[in-house]
């Protein structure tokens, strides 16, 4: 194994134990560690200490970005570059550019949200320490892994282990950086 | 100390004093089953030999996709006069199609957006293959207002994309509105659905390459984008996919609404009607959960799904469509009551002449099969029934596509002008390309059963009891011995 491993990785069985190992590491007081959930655990987040997440300015500035992109295109193409009366009806009304650029407002919001999610959790990332440990499968599957990275402050290789231990944790392996 | 905190957090004093009734609630996946069987019996679909049955169908379906094809093909050699559109019915089987296959679609979206917000848990086992169910009735209903263009070559006009004639759309138009919003519905029902297949991909992935089986790892894996289960990765994604279920329940009001605007803003008597909205929003979602029905009761038979979609599963999605059933026969009425209080004579003579006119079969179809059939579902020994259940889901397909046919060409083939009057039958090529459709959505719907995992795992798992991180639910199941290998 490498001198430096990337962290610890401890493998709990049930959505208990998993939640009050990951106060137990939050009151610890880690920063760089993490929970790998098959599914998102109500409460995780808080017993974690996770702070609720940005991706909603996003999503605001795709919906912005949407609104005024309809309304200016409308615009442009049916009052500015080559205005055109159709049915005695005016160049250019907030109207009936309406329906369209509503459905832009969500077009874009929705390409936003997906985005920001992308970007604020760093994916696509197909190369990680943890996604080679054998763990993994289960850790999506029906088991629940804390990880405490080596690069946190508070990181000791026998007193990290130790806390894991205390929490309940089974299978503690080093990862591989 | 977070734990006690936690317990408490939120509950008003007084419920410890008045004791309210808990409600029993129901149990959306049965027999306890642990959170390894979930993935076991998801997975083990598409990772298990290909059926026989499989096979059978698939062949059929492309057989029967090759009917859209011959009919496009011949269409676009010979000119869209091979169908039967003449004037007055300028709109015909192409347009009834189009609406036919959008408002199929409209159900999925409401279980995966609607309900999502009304946490609605036992969503959970169908939006899946609902939102699949969307994106392949969108592609089917793309099909016909593109060929009814004529030159299908210059369907791109269609976009504002700067030409050599220097010519833009007629954004006044709510043919325009309506290019927008399907375009727009269709990209972002597979935007969504993607999101949610995404922990299941990072599944798959993992389980492939642990088998030994590096393609197919390596596929799933291209997909899953290396997502990893982390806890702060799925603190954005909830927060993601709980915006995009809010910004997809506007998109599926106002798309079907701005189908119905493409009637409603004309002038034909029949079609210029305020209620037209949210009639055929109902309609949509009556229409798309008779799909639903039609396509996951096979489903659960074959593959054993039963202990995930439940009794009570089947229950929620008759009784929504009783009433979106219901809520469609009242309009109905409605609009007959208002072409007769409305006193305009154009007006009362179309509804009079669709319920006894030349297309009077039609619309006796279309109440027996929209108004009548979803009555039933009020009896829970026939909600118990499947197999009846499942001819009662054909009967509220059948009679939706009558709907449209009912309000398209009666409308047009009495207009104002008796000398121009005129009775529509679809040429054998129409009948052919609309044929052939169902054999497009049944070729990429087996083709999705195939591939990708048609529950969401993720979150059937979240709704399991033994999710609960307070240990209400029964935190011991979930061990190995649950498993069925």
């Amino acid at each position: 194994m490498a001198a430096q491993p990337y962290g610890l990785m401890a493998v709990f069985d049930t959505v208990p134990a998993v939640f009050h190992a990951a106060e137990a590491v939050r009151d610890a007081g880690y920063k760089f560690w993490d929970c790998i959930t098959p599914f998102p655990v109500h409460g995780l987040d808080r017993a974690m200490g996770v702070r609720r997440s940005k991706v909603p300015r996003f999503s605001l500035a795709g919906g912005l970005l949407g609104f005024t992109t309809g309304m200016s295109m409308i615009w442009f193409t049916g009052a500015f570059d080559y205005p055109l009366i159709v049915g005695g009806k005016p160049y250019f009304s907030p109207m009936f550019a309406f329906p369209v650029s509503y459905e832009l407002t969500i077009l874009f919001t929705a390409f936003a949200t997906i985005g920001g999610m992308f970007i604020l959790n760093r994916l696509p990332m197909h190369y990680h320490p943890v996604l080679k440990a054998d763990q993994i499968v289960r850790g999506l599957d029906d088991k629940f892994l804390v990880v405490i990275e080596a690069r946190d402050p508070k990181f000791n290789l026998a007193a990290t282990k130790a806390l894991l231990e205390k929490a309940g944790g089974k299978e503690i392996t080093e990862l591989e950086a | 100390m977070g734990h006690a905190a936690e317990s408490t957090y939120g509950t008003p004093a007084i419920l410890k004093e008045i004791k309210p009734a808990v409600l029993p609630r129901a149990t959306l996946v049965e027999n306890n089953r642990s959170f390894g069987w979930i993935t076991d019996k998801i997975c083990g679909i598409i990772e298990g030999r290909t059926p026989t049955w499989w096979w059978v169908c698939f062949i059929v379906a492309a057989f029967v996709a090759s009917f859209t094809v011959a009919g496009l093909t011949y269409l676009v050699a010979t000119g869209v006069g091979v169908w039967g559109h003449a004037n007055p019915v300028n709109w015909a089987w192409d347009i009834v199609n189009f609406v036919f296959w959008i408002g199929i679609g409209h159900a999925g979206t409401l279980i995966s957006a609607i309900l999502c917000l009304l946490r609605q848990k036992w969503r959970t086992s169908i939006n899946r293959a609902a939102e699949a169910m969307t994106i392949f009735a969108v592609v089917c209903a793309g099909i016909f207002p593109v060929f009814h263009v004529g030159r299908v070559w210059f369907a791109w006009y269609l976009f504002p994309i700067p030409n050599s004639n220097y010519i833009w759309q007629n954004f006044r138009s709510p043919l325009e509105w309506d290019v927008f919003a399907v375009s727009t519905y269709g990209t972002v029902s597979v935007l969504f659905w993607y999101v949610g297949l995404l922990p299941d991909l990072a599944i798959l992935r993992d389980r492939f390459t642990a088998a030994g089986n590096k393609l197919r790892g390596f596929l799933y894996g291209l997909f899953a984008m290396g997502w990893r289960g982390s806890n702060r990765h799925w603190s954005n994604y909830e927060m993601a996919y709980l915006i995009l279920a809010g910004i997809s329940t506007p998109l599926v009001l106002s798309v079907h609404t701005i189908v119905s605007f493409d009637f409603a803003v004309s002038l034909i008597p029949g079609w210029h009607t305020t209620i037209f909205p949210p009639y055929f929003v109902a309609g949509a979602i009556f229409s798309g959960f008779g799909m639903v029905l039609t396509l996951m009761l096979p489903l659960r038979a074959i593959y054993g799904l039963q202990d995930l979609i439940t009794q009570y599963h089947i229950d929620c999605m008759c009784k929504i469509t009783l009433a979106t059933g219901t809520i469609v026969g009242y309009a109905y009425a409605t609009e007959f009551f208002i072409a007769w209080y409305g006193a305009n004579p154009y007006e009362g003579f179309a509804f009079i002449n669709r319920a006894f006119g030349h297309y009077a079969w039609a619309y006796w179809i279309m109440i027996i099969c929209n108004v009548i059939t979803p009555q039933f579902f009020w009896f829970k020994a026939i909600r118990r029934n499947t197999a009846f259940v499942w001819v009662l889901s054909i009967f509220v397909n059948v009679g939706m596509w009558f709907e449209r046919f009912v309000i398209i060409v009666t409308s047009l083939a009495r207009d104002f002008l008796p000398s121009s009057w005129g009775y529509y039958s679809p040429s054998i090529v129409e009948i052919f390309t609309f044929f052939g459709t169902f054999g497009v959505f049944s070729v990429l719907f087996l083709l999705f059963i195939r591939f990708l995992p048609i529950m969401p795992m993720a979150e059937l798992k979240a709704v399991t009891p033994q999710a609960d991180p307070h240990g209400h639910g029964d935190a011991s199941a979930g061990h190995d011995g649950h498993r069925a290998h």
